[in-house]
């Protein structure tokens, strides 16, 4: 059975990268196969992980007994769920043109829900904390940091504020605003170059994995 | 009604989760929970809404003969397959040995794995057509491009073999990712994050509406 | 001959040679293949010249066909898979910092792991959990996996099969529920952090094989982030590290590192200079990293190599371009 699954994989692999040939009708089915299976994976996975696992469960709690039959083991139901039960039926019924509007509500509590929780974390995490520990002792509480660690800091404090300032787009780059905006832009190009030789890292590692596949768990050629 | 209890809704539970940093207590963190609970759920229907569009679109194809209808089957065929395999399976059905996790070994990770790798691809030959260091802006992007690449594979070092350890291109890589790379991320997380508020509050106040639609 | 001919003949030629060659694998034909030292530098050589006369043609204005450059990287990719050519990784700051948090864990600690991850991300971080699921059981750590991704608890099962059948783990007779548990998916995002910040239970009613939460030994006495000691993402998007660090670690107060994806790791940075991530792996040069101070012969090493001929690649490629580039300018300079 493992021949037979190995080779599905190699073929369904191949097809995959037929496309870099030219567009063909081996890609566009294995295209469709991952289309479709991705779907039903994650169709699948969701009622068994959150609408069976924590709605059913969470509402209708399996007993457990003991040898003596005794019941041991059993959690109160939780018939608030149903309410989230209700919300996702009313998702679904944007599959119907003409009752689609009452999928507005749940679609609002989602909204709703992840407006209120990201306002405060982003708040926190990713302005503050990140304010916080761009306001810095540069040469350290005593001067005792090296050459290494006061240039880091300079480049940090004078990065994160200049690259600030190139965001503001309110006032125009002009004399002093704009050589500091400059250097902002500059420290933004880094930060994209640097960006882009790591995401050059990540496909490169995608394919690198698949060769492996290919002549490593396929072809057995290499160890 | 249809868009005003909408936007009730967004407002109360945005505040909900917005009080319950404040308040950490009854009312506020037993409220937050249920509509934890409730967001699980409701995002697993979100989910399914999706796949069972794409069947309906899927389905339409077929029955309406439209191009490349015949990849609209396979499509459905792949899901039925998987679902039925899945939801048969009972509690265990992603178990080692079923099969669900032959399918999802052998067929989806291979699938998904490769679709994503062909990027690679693409990403050198874009950057042997277009990337061209037009103005010192670019050249600065590529030079740091360059440094990092070759500072974070062994070769690097390898390179600059003859140069102080502390000089070495590894290190040199190390240098810009830890200090200005990270001041370049850190400004663009702080200007995300302050448009994130704002659109965050004006969701939960109301003045933004463009999630809930046209028409009436 | 017309190209749909050439093209049928070429994949059967293809076909054929896969045939015989996993025919050879099942039958024991055809053994492992390893270049020679001295054939993977002829090797490096031709690829230099191929290179070279790359830039030859591109200079003269003739921009070589995409395809040439698909086949090229394919072609540069593989053939280090078959050299003899040693590499070994400097260990960077990041991981070294991850590698002194977990160290200093006692044992008996519990480390929750969290696989936030898809197949696509499995090369990078598949390495960096396999390395340090390893190293946790080694030491007596107790894991604790879950994921905020269906297939993360899946991609966890197969690096727990590959480090189960390690023979100093084999030694040590673990135990499913004892010594490690795999709570397995819940959909719902940051909502599952926050919730398990008050109770892991309510996210999890129970673990990957059905077993109830409250079952389960190894996490008796953890009712949330305040009985986890550390905690571990491997992330490769959304949900993932960020959102973890803005919940749980900002407000729960979660000592945590993480491994991310090469393309997510530049922007982790910040978090780790302002002290809200203890440490990180990026992409698969931080699981060799982290491979070479545990000492664990994993993928990430292995992969060093054709990641190492892959970066020269893409350089060459982009110096290539720019020199015809330049030269063009200057040309077209001279005419004006």
């Amino acid at each position: 059975m493992e021949h037979v699954a190995l080779w599905i994989a190699a073929f369904l692999t191949l097809g995959i990268y037929s496309f870099l040939y030219k567009d063909n009708i081996w890609y566009k089915l294995c295209e469709s196969i991952f289309v479709g299976i991705s779907a039903g994976y994650w169709f699948v996975v969701l009622f068994w992980d959150n609408i069976y696992g924590k709605f059913w469960v969470g509402v209708f709690p399996p007993k457990a007994y003991n040898d003596a039959g005794e019941l041991v083991n059993s959690a109160e139901p939780d018939y608030l769920l149903i309410v989230g039960a209700v919300l996702g039926v009313m998702m679904i019924s944007r599959l119907i043109p003409k009752i689609g509007w009452v999928s507005r509500w749940p679609l609002a509590f989602i909204v709703g829900s992840t407006s209120g929780l990201y306002l405060i974390n982003y708040f926190t995490s990713n302005m503050m904390r990140q304010v916080e520990a761009t306001i810095i002792p540069l040469f350290g509480m005593n001067y005792e940091l090296s050459a290494y660690d006061i240039i880091g800091n300079l480049v940090i404090v004078i990065g994160t504020f200049t690259g600030l300032v190139y965001f503001f787009f309110s006032k125009e780059h002009k004399g002093w605003f704009g050589r500091t905006a400059k250097i902002g832009i500059w420290t933004i190009m880094i930060t994209f170059g640097a960006s882009f030789g790591y995401t050059v890292m990540s496909r490169m590692s995608l394919l690198i994995g698949r060769i492996d596949f290919l002549f490593g768990d396929w072809l057995g050629l290499i160890k | 009604m249809r868009r005003e209890i909408p936007l009730i809704i967004t407002g109360v539970v945005g505040v909900v989760f917005l009080l319950q940093y404040f308040i950490p207590h009854w009312p506020f963190d037993e409220m937050s929970g249920w509509f934890s609970d409730w967001f699980s759920i409701v995002q697993a229907f979100a989910i399914w809404l999706g796949a069972l569009n794409l069947l309906k679109i899927s389905a339409q194809k077929v029955i309406g003969k439209k191009s490349d209808w015949g990849f609209a089957v396979v499509i459905i065929v792949s899901f039925l397959i998987i679902v039925i395999v899945g939801l048969t399976g009972g509690e265990g059905y992603r178990e080692t040995g079923t099969g669900f996790s032959w399918l999802y070994k052998y067929v989806y990770s291979s699938l998904s794995a490769t679709m994503f790798s062909i990027l690679a691809f693409f990403v050198a030959s874009a950057s042997y057509r277009a990337f061209r260091a037009r103005n010192f802006e670019a050249t600065l992007l590529l030079v740091s491009a360059f440094f990092v690449m070759l500072g974070r594979v062994p070769v690097g070092d390898n390179i600059s073999f003859f140069l102080p350890d502390e000089y070495q291109l590894s290190q040199i890589a190390n240098w810009i990712m830890t200090w200005p790379q990270t001041a370049g991320q850190r400004a663009i997380m702080i200007g995300i994050a302050l448009g994130l508020v704002s659109t965050s509050l004006r969701i939960i106040l109301g003045i933004e509406r463009s999630y809930l639609g046209g028409g009436d | 001959m017309s190209t749909r001919a050439k093209e049928i003949l070429v994949i059967g030629i293809v076909l054929l040679f896969s045939i015989i060659i996993y025919l050879g694998k099942v039958f024991g034909w055809v053994e492992v293949i390893r270049f020679s030292p001295l054939v993977s530098m002829i090797l490096i050589g031709i690829l230099f010249l191929a290179l070279l006369y790359i830039l030859v043609l591109t200079l003269k204005g003739h921009l070589i066909e995409r395809r040439a450059v698909f086949l090229f990287v394919a072609i540069s990719v593989a053939l280090p898979f078959f050299m003899t050519i040693s590499q070994s990784a400097r260990i960077s700051p990041e991981v070294q910092q991850l590698y002194d948090n977990v160290s200093e864990l006692p044992k008996g600690s519990k480390v929750l792991v969290s696989f936030d991850f898809d197949p696509p991300s499995a090369p990078e971080l598949q390495p960096m959990a396999e390395s340090f699921l390893h190293y946790c059981l080694l030491n007596d750590l107790k894991v604790i996996i879950m994921g905020l991704w269906p297939q993360g608890p899946q991609q966890a099962n197969l690096a727990m099969d590959r480090v189960l059948k390690k023979e100093d783990i084999i030694a040590k007779k673990l135990r499913d529920g004892k010594d490690y548990v795999n709570l397995g998916f819940q959909a719902g995002n940051e909502f599952v952090i926050k919730g398990m910040g008050a109770d892991f239970s309510s996210m999890f009613k129970s673990d990957y094989s059905g077993n109830s939460y409250h079952d389960i030994e190894i996490v008796k006495n953890v009712k949330n982030f305040s009985d986890i000691d550390f905690a571990f993402n491997l992330s490769a998007g959304y949900p993932g590290t960020q959102e973890w660090v803005q919940i749980a670690v900002d407000r729960y107060g979660l000592s945590m590192g993480a491994g991310n994806t090469a393309v997510q790791a530049p922007m982790m940075y910040t978090y780790v200079n302002a002290g809200q991530l203890k440490g990180l792996l990026g992409g698969i040069k931080g699981a060799a990293e982290f491979e070479n101070i545990v000492d664990y012969i994993g993928k990430g090493t292995k992969y060093m190599l054709s990641q190492s001929f892959a970066h020269m690649i893409v350089i060459a490629f982009i110096i290539i371009g720019n020199v015809a580039y330049f030269k063009n300018e200057r040309g077209k300079k001279k005419k004006h």
